[in-house]
């Protein structure tokens, strides 16, 4: 019989299964495949809280979301419209987020009785039997019985054999989508290279599932999604943490200055730590300290010393640091202080995301004590967000704040990488002679930066502290003038950060109108696409992205003044908003979501057009 | 006591360390001779002065770096040990020590001390020890003797308090060692000798406060009582002490004893010879921590208790990176940039 060809301008592709199923890797090489074939994506991965949650439970369900398409794709999409589901428990958790034409792709032996009561269905109901499921497309393949007999003469024992069983999936879904196995057959040999039995396995599988698509008679359709048109040049698929972490490796390089890494491990923020420390060929120095407040303070010791200490955490370690920031404050040293957010309080939802900590970046400590605070709006955008870091650090002689979270952390998007020598210029420049007859450790330059003056540097020897410093001596004072003039200098020289970065600009929209969307951080392709909808109905509405969260870019408030409306959506109760209502007296709206769950471009969209109306 | 091998040349004199800055101690408080003793030491190292850094905390003892014309780091509290890490590892050409108090380093930085002596970073760790909080006008310190009366313990502290020492040699540390304000000949030896250790050097000083615990270790520091309460001990001597010198000890298995071996008519050379390198010996030594009060107690030990040779972290830190650069090549910024696998957009 012959098979049908659909063309599709997008594919939102859920991999859900055990924690042990392979999911993750399923979603990454169908991902790499889509990215070296042209097509513009998005994916978020989506991990059990457990390492080892009980198997076949809800709570164990691990999934890999996949948004691609020959469109430009800013989020890993709302509903999906392929469900994989390896067991029982993986449907019931993803169910809810399939759209109602949707197609499901099920493993039959993962709804045995065994995991159907894991996952809780009522005693002998089977979805996949019971035609439940009537509205979606269904298809039911018992992957382990076709993986086992793909690998019969393998020699390989029955643990093995299963193992394979996600290659089944890649290779039916890979046939579903008309795309080439090379690239993951390519994979394969450098993973399991030196395991010709396993790899020869593996390879059999994937073409398995390949062939099953193709020779059984149920499957008639095949879907194509052509490449995107993306501005041309050349693309790399990148991770949020491993953005940030290339990021820090290239400011460095090109300040030249050595990187000193103080950290302890926290979901999601660990990733950067396990990628910097691969980076020892360009001379950084992680530091896996005892707490974080060693982490913090290690790195502010390495700064004293002319290196740039960094410190990454989530919301519970940034809290610990709190103190030892006021100190780099007061010192005024420059260090950056990277938070991967994660749902809160306390402990929270360590594996979920949220834009909660804002408040804590920029008032989390005790006196007078403004840091810088910068985001970052996507994956990849974590390279420059932190690149603009490092150079406000050290320029300003000021510890920054970086703002990241679990969704942008995990999640992947193709990036149009620079080279070298287009990325931003600046030097570290370390004082080297008095100046004055006695060094005056605190004397500014028009930036109203303090000298980074070194120990080593005969002639410069002085002292800093935390107590209060007399203005330019940098002595200890307690004098209470003196002391209302240095809060206002601090403030004064983090309100200055605003001459060296770039004016706001819309992302997009009119100029002035009736409403403008206003967000920060990783709601970005949420919003614009919910732009992008809207204006679609014929409503003109105008959103602009924040990167600058302390000091605002100098004309952020004569923009929001040229709207009838601003809203700002926000995965918190309402944090930025509140500083712009504060700061600019504009009756600014909210749409809060605080599920540990991203906007949804729909939601936004509906309050989008709610105002609008 | 070791010899000092031969003496560098001092490139400054003590005057040159003095700041121009008021110093802010009460009158009379042990923290004056510390300060003069490290400040005729220092220069005798022989090292240029710009590559001296001292880091504190917080605590009276703490205010030290502001007394010192180094480089130096008033901090926050328990954290000078953390900072000194940091610094040390990004920068080991630096002579980099930490000046802590009993409260600082034991209690709030208490974490941060152990880890610092397992790692071993080559730094030197100065331990003010006034068994009170000074700065905060006088409440017990975890180095309290329990039962002690203070203004937060008015019923008298049920705190079971650490020996700094033993604790020392707990988390492994390589050199360990005691002095005191009030015998500027030892400290100054003591301050030598760790200043010379390549490791994570740490001498405990018990510092009189005579505001808030005037008199804490007068028994070991005062004429009357010194020889018969402090037991000063020298690498390949035997631990001798009394009036005259008449008591010694013994070690009978694991358990050391004292004798009276003049009486006895026991050569000096049959009592506990001290060797520094002995962990398991060091450690005993280490943890005479008896009450003085008590009848039969032991005296209290001063000197260097144990000595170790063992890699420092910024050594093993820079090694790996050099290793790594000599095997891969000097990173390529746009080859990491690039990564693996890239495609085309036409
Ligand atoms: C985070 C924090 N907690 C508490 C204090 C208050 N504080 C300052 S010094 C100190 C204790 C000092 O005792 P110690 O370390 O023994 O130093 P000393 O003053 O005796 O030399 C305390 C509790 C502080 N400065 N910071
Ligand atoms: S309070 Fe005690 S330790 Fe502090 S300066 Fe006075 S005497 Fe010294
Ligand atoms: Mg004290």
């Amino acid at each position: 019989m012959s098979k049908t060809n659909e063309v599709l301008d997008q594919v939102i592709i859920k991999f859900a299964g055990d924690s042990g199923d392979g999911m993750q890797l399923t979603g990454t090489q169908f991902t790499n495949t889509a990215a070296l074939f042209g097509n513009d994506l998005s994916t978020f991965p989506d991990f059990p809280a457990e390492i080892r949650a009980p198997q076949g439970t809800v709570a164990g369900v691990s999934g890999y979301q996949l948004h691609f398409g020959s469109v430009n794709i800013f989020t890993p999409g709302d509903k999906c419209d392929v469900l994989v589901a390896m067991n029982a428990a993986a449907l019931k958790v993803n169910l809810k987020n399939l759209k109602d034409t949707g197609t499901i792709i099920a493993n039959s032996d993962g709804f045995d009785p065994k995991n159907l009561r894991l996952a809780k269905y009522p005693d002998g109901q089977n979805p996949i039997e019971d035609g439940s499921l009537e509205k979606y497309n269904l298809i039911v393949i018992d992957v382990t019985k076709m993986t086992r007999a793909a690998l019969v003469d393998s020699g390989l024992g029955t643990k093995e054999i299963d193992r394979a069983k996600n290659m089944f999936v890649l290779g039916f879904l890979y046939w579903m989508y008309n795309r080439s196995l090379d690239n993951s057959i390519k994979f394969l040999e450098e993973k399991f290279g030196k395991k010709q039995a396993i790899l020869d396995a593996n390879i059999k599988v994937l073409k398995a599932g390949y062939h099953y698509g193709d020779t059984t008679e149920t499957f008639r359709t095949r879907y194509t999604v052509q490449p995107a048109k993306m501005k041309p040049g050349v693309y790399r698929n990148i991770m949020g943490n491993q953005a940030t972490a290339i990021g820090l490796v290239a400011a460095a390089q090109k300040a030249g200055v050595d990187i000193f890494f103080g950290t302890y491990p926290i979901t999601p923020a660990s990733d950067i730590l396990h990628e910097l420390s691969k980076y020892k060929s360009f001379g950084i120095k992680t530091f896996q300290a005892e707490d974080e407040i060693a982490a913090v303070c290690a790195s502010i010791g390495a700064s004293f010393g002319g290196s740039l200490g960094v410190t990454s955490s989530s919301g519970p370690g940034i809290a610990l640091k709190g103190e030892a920031m006021g100190l780099a404050t007061m010192l005024e040293i420059p260090l950056v202080v990277i938070n991967v957010q994660r749902g809160g309080p306390s402990t929270g939802l360590p594996t979920k995301t949220e834009q909660s900590d804002l408040m804590q970046a920029l008032y989390g400590r005790n006196g007078e004590a403004p840091i810088p605070v910068i985001s970052s709006s996507s994956p990849a955008d974590c390279f420059n967000a932190i690149y603009e870091s490092c150079r406000i650090a050290i320029e300003y002689m000021t510890p920054v704040i970086f703002l990241s979270d679990g969704y942008i952390a995990n999640g992947a998007e193709p990036w149009q990488f620079p080279t070298a020598d287009q990325l931003k210029e600046f030097k570290v420049k370390y004082a080297t002679e008095k100046n004055e007859e006695h060094f005056l450790p605190y004397k500014r330059d028009e930036k109203l930066a303090r000298p980074w003056a070194i120990p080593g540097t005969k002639g410069l020897e002085h002292r800093i502290g935390g107590l209060e410093k007399q203005h330019e001596t940098g002595n200890i004072s307690y004098d209470n003038e003196n002391h209302q003039f240095m809060v206002k200098m601090r403030e004064a020289k983090v309100e200055k950060v605003a001459d060296s970065i770039p004016l706001q600009q819309l992302d997009s929209g009119p100029e002035k109108g009736k409403l403008l969307v206003v967000g920060w951080g990783s709601t970005y392709g949420a919003i614009k696409t919910a732009c992008q909808m809207v204006r679609s109905e014929g409503y003109d509405v105008a959103h602009a992205h924040l990167t600058y969260l302390k000091p605002f870019p100098k004309n952020f408030g004569e923009m929001l003044f040229k709207y009838d409306k601003v809203l700002m959506p926000e995965m918190n109760m309402g944090q930025l908003s509140r500083v712009v209502r504060d700061k600019f007296m504009i009756p600014a709206i909210s749409l809060n979501k605080v599920m540990g769950i991203p906007f949804s471009a729909t939601e936004i969209k509906e309050k989008v057009v709610e105002l609008m109306k | 006591m070791e010899a000092t091998a031969t003496t560098p040349t001092p490139l400054f004199t003590s005057k040159d360390l003095v700041t121009d800055q008021d110093i802010r101690w009460c009158p009379g408080c042990g923290d004056y001779s510390i300060l003069k003793q490290v400040q005729t030491v220092i220069p005798e190292l022989g090292l240029p002065r710009e590559q001296i850094v001292f880091i504190s905390g917080i605590g009276c003892s703490s205010r030290f770096p502001y007394y010192m014309e180094t480089y130096g780091m008033h901090s926050i509290h328990g954290r000078a040990t953390a900072i000194a890490s940091g610094l040390k590892a990004a920068r080991k050409d630096l002579s980099v020590w930490i000046v802590t108090g009993d409260g600082d380093s034991m209690s709030i930085g208490g974490n941060h001390f152990i880890h610092l002596l397992r790692r071993n970073f080559n730094v030197n760790v100065l331990l003010f020890n006034n068994q009170i909080y000074g700065l905060t006008k006088g409440q017990y310190s975890p180095t309290s003797e329990a039962g002690k009366v203070t203004k937060s313990t008015p019923f008298g502290s049920i705190d079971h308090p650490f020996n700094p020492a033993a604790l020392a040699m707990g988390a492994d540390g390589t050199f360990v060692a005691r002095s005191m304000d009030r015998d500027p000949v030892h400290l100054k030896e003591m301050l030598r000798q760790a200043a010379m250790h390549k490791g994570t050097s740490f001498l405990e000083i018990y510092q009189n406060c005579n505001v808030f615990n005037d008199g804490a270790f007068e028994v070991f520091t005062e004429k009357a009582s010194k020889k018969q309460e402090a037991l000063f001990v020298e690498h390949g001597k035997p631990l001798v002490f009394g009036q005259n010198g008449e008591l010694g000890i013994k070690l009978d298995g694991f358990k050391p004893v004292i004798v009276n071996h003049a009486e006895k008519g026991i050569s000096t050379n049959d009592l506990w010879i001290h060797d520094m390198y002995d962990r398991v010996k060091s450690g005993i030594l280490a943890r005479f921590f008896d009450n003085p009060a008590n009848e039969g107690h032991f005296p209290r030990p001063f000197g260097i208790f144990y000595k170790e040779e063992r890699s420092c972290y910024e050594d093993d830190l820079l090694q790996q990176v050099e290793a790594v650069i000599s095997s891969k090549g000097k990173g390529d910024l746009n080859k990491l940039l690039r990564g693996n696998e890239v495609w085309e957009i036409q």
